[in-house]
């Protein structure tokens, strides 16, 4: 009755448009990856070109330095995150009036298209038309992000945790409420205080939820685009450049499509092998609580 | 200290605490929202935090006169084709991996996540190119069609319905489709008859979010279009151009972008969590 060829007859259809969608894409770049193929050049076919492109990636100075830049960011960002998320969900494990608008407030800019967060944060820093530069000036503070690299890269760590700290409460909040409460009463009795509880009760228990928003955060983290496309383009200079940005702006304007495709395989033989050792810590710590 | 003025201590602080994150949060949505209502005047006039007048021009001339209500159609097409196929696509290999023992289907199961996990930076250069150069017969091509987006958007859209819905399918009891199959009714027949309707909450939360997630991408939707199946998103950032751009309708076409997901807000919020992490932290 079940049958091997039913399942196979079912699973066939998804088979089939993930293979083409996510499995042709990935062997077409590993394939172009070994050309020299430039849309601007004389003929426009492919020329083999062998470890070419890899050899050119390696000395790549640009290309590392985004590269760089992405896991600094990524540093301050999850760092941020993590220690503003486990904060507040600690605050929304209490009963409060009111308790589930602002748990609901606070979910708000999870479903905002990363675009438009760009585009808000783009309108609230613009000079002369935003309210951070205008209302900072009237303290001294000349903030132009358009000017200062600094307080350009400032500012997309800012957006970035506005965005995406409601992620890591709600997801160690979720992991709070499962935990059983015995442990935690009989540590109240002992007469431990919150810290220790805190270091010695809630962390420990908690590290695959952890974990798993810590892996979730910072795959998101490195591949970031949209926002940061949106509210500094990359600027100013290389400032805010970050990988994915990076990416975006040589392969297209250049058509150095070999290039580019080799650009694409090493990012993702990074995020492969950063997704593997991250699943494998999670499952390890799984299976130590459990 | 007073138990009980500690008590009110503790409990003010918490007020303080919330209401501030709520400002900070609702801040840049509310200014974009200001910055939507003014005219070009008045809003290089010094930042004023409130609004009294509404300039509609800002909504009615890149909807109405523009091409922004086609794009608006476009993100629309694209994301209801999208969770519709993943949604069916989603239920038949969920089904799959959950009842059936077939060789390497924890390896299938886990592949699809890799799918999901991939930069989109890193897939659009093989897409873009397939789609407009390799791809293509006779004069047709994927590129710039809906279908096309429809497609791209199952790379991250259908391993994250798999994922949420496998936990929902594991979780009904086979007897039931055992009992079923003993009164003689198909594999569709269980799927559709017992299955959809028992996991019908579950659905429509991956339904739900699936189409939110397709309304809000850009990558692909800014490589693998040009005029045609624009949507949304991309039509946001075109606004950014050389030679200067339009505030007031910038905003007004983000508050469009932003609007039906803030009106799922209040259903999903309660399933965000088991979204996003794919089912793997259980709210």
């Amino acid at each position: 009755m079940r049958s091997n060829r039913t399942a196979w007859g079912l699973l066939a259809p998804t088979l089939l448009v993930l293979g083409f969608a996510g499995l042709l894409p990935f062997f077409y770049v590993v394939y172009v990856g070994f050309f020299d193929w430039n849309v601007f050049s004389k003929t426009g076919d492919l020329v083999w070109a062998g470890a070419n492109n890899y050899r050119r990636l390696v000395f790549d100075t640009e290309f590392l330095a985004a590269l760089k830049r992405g896991i600094v960011f990524t540093l301050w960002t999850v760092t941020l995150e993590m220690v503003l998320g486990m904060a507040l969900a600690q605050l929304l494990m209490r009963e409060f009036k009111g308790k589930s608008f602002f748990r609901a407030v606070h979910a708000l800019p999870l479903t905002v298209a990363p675009i438009a967060v760009g585009a808000t944060w783009r309108l609230m820093t613009i000079p002369g038309l935003g309210p951070l530069p205008y209302y900072l000036r009237r303290i001294g503070i000349d903030y132009n992000i358009g000017r200062y690299a600094g307080q350009a890269f400032a500012t997309t760590v800012l957006m970035d945790v506005w965005h995406w700290t409601p992620f890591v409460t709600l997801t160690l909040l979720a992991g709070l409420t499962a935990l059983p409460r015995e442990p935690f009463e009989q540590a109240m009795v002992d007469g431990a205080n919150r810290w220790q509880i805190l270091r010695h009760l809630t962390l420990p228990m908690l590290r695959p939820v952890i974990l798993t928003a810590l892996f979730l955060r910072i795959m998101d983290a490195l591949r970031i685009v949209d926002e940061v496309w949106m509210l500094t383009g990359g600027g100013p200079g290389t400032a805010t450049r970050y990988v994915g940005i990076h990416v975006w702006r040589v392969v297209f304007p250049k058509t150095d499509y070999g290039y580019g495709s080799a650009m694409s395989v090493l990012l993702l033989y990074f995020t492969i092998v950063l997704c593997w050792l991250l699943l494998t810590a999670i499952t390890q710590a799984r299976r130590e609580t459990d | 200290m007073k138990p009980n003025l500690r008590k009110s201590l503790s409990q003010a602080i918490n007020y303080i605490v919330w209401t501030l994150l709520t400002l900070i949060t609702l801040f840049p949505i509310y200014w974009m929202f200001l910055v939507s209502a003014r005219t070009r005047v008045e809003l290089f006039d010094k930042p004023k935090l409130y609004q009294t007048s509404f300039y509609a021009e800002n909504f009615i001339r890149p909807l109405f006169r523009d091409v922004y209500g086609r794009y608006l159609l476009n993100s629309f097409i694209i994301s209801t084709g999208n969770m519709l196929l993943v949604v069916v696509l989603a239920i038949l290999a969920t089904y799959a991996l959950s009842r059936y023992r077939i060789p390497g289907d924890q390896n299938i199961f886990f592949w699809t996540i890799t799918n999901r996990m991939a930069p989109p930076a890193a897939f659009m250069l093989p897409l873009f190119l397939l789609y407009s150069r390799v791809l293509r017969i006779g004069d047709w091509r994927l590129f710039d069609t809906h279908i096309g987006l429809i497609l791209a958007y199952c790379v991250f859209n259908l391993p994250f319905a798999i994922w949420l819905l496998k936990g929902i399918v594991d979780g009904i009891p086979i007897e039931l489709d055992d009992a079923a199959m003993v009164d003689g009714a198909s594999v569709m027949q269980v799927i559709w008859r017992i299955i959809v309707p028992l996991a019908a909450p579950g659905i429509a939360i991956t339904a739900l979010l699936s189409w939110i997630f397709a309304w809000n991408e850009f990558l692909f939707a800014a490589t693998l279009t040009s005029v045609r199946a624009r949507t949304i998103t991309t039509g946001l950032s075109e606004f950014v151009t050389v030679v200067g751009t339009n505030w007031g309708e910038m905003a007004a076409m983000a508050i469009v972008c932003l609007a039906p997901a803030i009106l799922f807000l209040a259903l999903v919020q309660q399933y965000i969590v088991v979204g996003l992490t794919f089912g793997a932290v259980r709210e």
